[in-house]
């Protein structure tokens, strides 16, 4: 059994005040940081500090709290510019991995995909890197092509090497929302680069958890979310190649996008700034960069270590669950903390309200991942998804609250 | 609190053996629904003499909740009238399964097979209204 630790949990449990929640009576056991992780004391603090002592709107306002809000703000991109080993104008702030995905279709995709160009996508995306390029592709008379998954749940890469030629953007998946698989990004966009196509990788489920550097991926894009890292809800990240982003067109127009305005026409400000039109999420922003710190000071290998230990005593201990069928890949090499199950003869929603009765988060449901579900034959899985703060009592836990399931649809 | 607040013996039963499940040749008026949250599919299949329901059936996939309640929910409305069904509220539905206690998603589930056979009587009454 595994018990080496590679964090220490429970000194760093006094920063989650809520996981010390008691829910129907249970020491609450959170595993449903897919969906978003909890906030430590660090982040909330960083982001009251801001509303408490230096708030105003930036890049306009030259008074004292205008600068001290500007510095705040442009120190965040920094910090996440470095966290990915990108360049600070290559780091647009958006609202999240979904409008950080929308702005590359409005910006670049509406202007440069033309009729009977294809998409590559794969068969394990999450909606939001599905139903833009559908959006797009229907308006444009582009064509989708989704690359398979294996019964293990990992891309069939020789169907990405056989359509990548011929193809205009390829979007995919740093790790699988639902499978936990970690798909070879660095091969794929190498593969991309070759043949000319643009890539678009979305690193919601990989940015929290292991280490992303955009340079080595070699990427042309790359999206991720804050509140699925520590970070408050509604500040996210879109990572563009410099070069590209300055080509595009704006996404929103509206202020502190732009150079100079006339009566009729406008002229673009420089990027990143192109893309943030509007009074931007200043405390979202200064939040994320105390999450990057807090993870930091812990180690992204650290965590990812932590993690894998605990998957692999989950996908160990589940697996000795009669009826209980496993998703992905069936050990913890090549994934992440995301684990989807289902037991015979009981609905994810009826597992996850019993699980919940005795103080255990999951997730259940299609896990916006419709097309992965339909591979499967399966309307919904449950999903039981690992953050630092996770344990093995954790695991044990959720093996606790799964025969009671078993109690009531055995 | 224990699960069986929600997974009263009447619930697991009619999943496990549901009650009118099943489609019918003919019928007079059909609906289907889903619920996006669970992915619970009901549709429904309905025979009418007159106003009043003389058969109602049911197909669908999800949780306990979504198909037990469906499957209550025929047995109950075989005989009653269009009123009736319009007249159908969250409340009757709650007391249907012995009110358990369920949270603002998981009514939902509940509700689903309310809202198609609405759908269906709803349907059924339009199509004898003259235009």
């Amino acid at each position: 059994m595994l018990k080496s630790y590679f964090i220490d949990v429970k000194g760093i449990l006094h920063d989650f005040p809520i996981l010390s929640r008691k829910i129907n009576g249970h020491r609450l056991v959170y595993l449903d940081n897919a969906a978003t992780t909890q906030k430590p004391l660090q982040v909330i603090e960083a982001v009251n500090d801001f509303y408490l002592k230096h708030n105003a709107n930036v890049h306009r306002s030259v008074h004292t709290l205008g600068e001290e809000a500007t510095e705040l703000y442009e120190g965040a991109r920094e910090k996440v510019a470095s966290f990915i080993n990108a360049g600070s104008e290559e780091i647009v702030f958006t609202r999240g991995t979904t409008e950080s995905i929308n702005l590359v279709r409005f910006a670049w995709a509406e202007k440069y995909l033309e009729k009977d160009d294809v998409i590559l996508l794969t068969m394990m995306e999450h909606h939001s890197n599905i139903v833009p390029w559908q959006l797009v592709a229907r308006k444009k008379g582009a064509k989708l092509r989704y690359v398979g998954v294996d019964k293990e749940g990992r891309l069939k890469f020789d169907e990405l090497e056989r359509d990548i030629a011929g193809s205009r953007i390829l979007a995919i998946t740093h790790c699988s929302n639902v499978l936990g698989t970690v798909n070879d990004v660095k091969k794929a966009c190498s593969l991309a680069r070759k043949n000319g196509v643009l890539t678009v990788v979305d690193a919601a489920q990989s940015a929290p958890h292991i280490r992303v550097d955009v340079r080595e991926i070699g990427c042309d894009f790359l999206a991720f979310s804050g509140h699925k890292m520590l970070a408050p809800n509604g500040i996210g990240v879109l990572y563009g190649r410099k070069e590209i982003l300055q080509e595009m067109d704006p996404f929103h127009g509206g202020g502190d996008m732009i150079k100079e305005v006339f009566l009729d026409h406008a002229t673009w400000n420089d990027v990143p700034y192109k893309f943030e039109a509007g009074t931007v999420n200043t405390g979202g922003a200064i939040g994320l960069a105390e999450a990057i710190r807090y993870i930091e000071k812990i180690g992204i290998e650290n965590i990812e270590k932590h993690e894998r230990a605990v998957t692999q005593y989950c996908l160990e201990t589940l697996s000795k669950i009669e009826g209980l069928l496993i998703y992905g890949p069936q050990e913890a090499k090549g994934r992440v903390g995301v684990v989807s199950f289902n037991i015979k003869g009981a609905h994810p929603h009826d597992v996850a309200t019993i699980l919940d009765r005795n103080g255990i988060a999951i997730r259940s449901g299609h896990h916006c991942a419709q097309p992965l579900m339909n591979h499967y034959s399966v309307p919904a899985m449950c999903r039981a998804s690992f953050y630092l703060y996770n344990t093995l009592e954790d695991v044990d836990r959720l093996y606790q609250g799964i025969k009671k399931v078993k109690e009531v649809f055995g | 609190m224990s699960s069986a607040d929600i997974y009263k013996e009447i619930i697991l039963d009619y999943y496990r053996n549901p009650r009118n499940f099943g489609k019918m040749e003919k019928f007079d008026s059909s609906a289907r629904d889903s619920n996006p949250l669970c992915g619970d599919e009901i549709e429904m299949q309905v025979k009418f003499e007159g106003s009043k329901i003389s058969e109602v059936r049911f197909v669908g996939r999800g949780c306990a909740i979504s198909q037990a309640s469906a499957s209550m929910l025929t047995e109950l409305a075989k005989g009653k009238d269009v009123e009736w069904v319009k007249n159908l509220s969250k409340d009757d539905i709650l007391k249907m399964l012995g009110n358990p206690d369920l949270g603002p998603s998981r009514i939902k589930c509940a509700l689903l097979g309310m809202k198609v056979l609405k759908q269906a009587v709803y349907s059924y009454a339009a199509s004898k209204t003259e235009v």
